[in-house]
């Protein structure tokens, strides 16, 4: 693969953004949902 | 922390889970086929590979910033001003800045190896990184102080005034001599010169970031409702205080 250098760090950079993006939103979510009423979480 | 009933579910939900797994699918799809199943192209060479990551992204930082610009209106013009309208606002520009980041990234790469330079002040870079800059300044209008009513308030009519740049985003490289591309998919005649696998890769890339779009706007809409009630409650605990230090 020509451009090895250029390709793989585009890649890397956006599943690996996508892939921090993912678990830092799980883990907010986690972590709200326990100090937050049921009342106020209304998809639950 | 208030008292009431509390249980330990996150923001997932069943409909978001399907999302979230045919992201995955999809995405690994675009992963593996990107880089090792799809041939070079004829003009391109491998660097075409980085267009499967970078015109989604583009697609999907574009749709982000109208959903924004749509739920801001649906903000303004309900009556009862529901707030979801405003949280799903934010959390879209949250997700587009994002997408629009990674946009710019890759395309910068791209053109490091067609181009030989990583920048050059073209129109469609140049209105692409002025919406990229409107956005992040969305944002920190968003992170001022006040209620949720003033944010969503002033937050809206600056959504409202910045959706207008993405016409003129989209359309740079017709109305100015621009380096870069033209549209190969949508290209006004139809005539699409794409190679099988290649197509369905770039096609499978706007399918996959088109749900994990939703299925980020999904979780964080609903992020920002806790943190909503979260400021609500502590200013109801306050007046509270305030009241009993007044009457005591």
């Amino acid at each position: 693969m020509n451009h090895a250098g250029f390709i793989i760090a585009t890649y890397g950079v956006t599943f690996g953004v996508i892939i921090g993006l993912v678990v830092y939103t799980i883990k907010q979510g986690r972590n709200l949902s326990r100090t937050v009423a049921d009342k106020d979480k209304p998809w639950t | 922390m208030n008292t009431e009933t509390q249980t330990f579910k996150g923001v997932g939900t069943p409909a978001t889970r399907l999302y979230g797994l045919m992201a995955i699918v999809a995405l690994g799809w675009v992963f593996l086929g990107g880089l090792f199943f799809t041939p070079e192209d004829a003009v391109q060479g491998d660097a075409v590979r980085i267009m499967y990551v970078h015109v989604p992204t583009a697609w999907i930082a574009y749709l982000a910033f109208i959903v924004t610009g749509v739920a801001s209106a649906c903000w303004m013009i309900g009556k009862k001003h529901s707030m979801g309208f405003d949280r799903v606002a934010g959390a879209s520009a949250e997700v587009g800045v994002l997408f629009m980041a990674m946009t710019l990234l890759s395309g910068s790469l791209w053109g490091r190896i067609t181009w030989g330079t990583y920048w050059v002040w073209d129109p469609r870079l140049t209105t692409t990184a002025f919406l990229f800059v409107t956005y992040i300044g969305y944002l920190a209008v968003r992170g001022l102080g006040g209620t949720a009513q003033q944010r969503a308030r002033r937050s809206s009519v600056i959504a409202l005034l910045a959706v207008l740049e993405i016409p003129l985003v989209h359309f740079s490289v017709v109305l100015w001599r621009s380096l870069h591309q033209r549209a190969t998919v949508l290209s006004p005649d139809g005539d699409i010169k794409m190679d099988g696998i290649m197509l369905f890769t770039l096609l499978f890339g706007v399918f996959g970031f088109s749900v994990l779009f939703a299925w980020l706007v999904s979780h964080r809409q609903r992020i920002m409702a806790m943190q909503d009630a979260q400021q609500t409650t502590a200013i109801d605990v306050a007046v509270a205080e305030r009241l009993k230090e007044a009457q005591a």
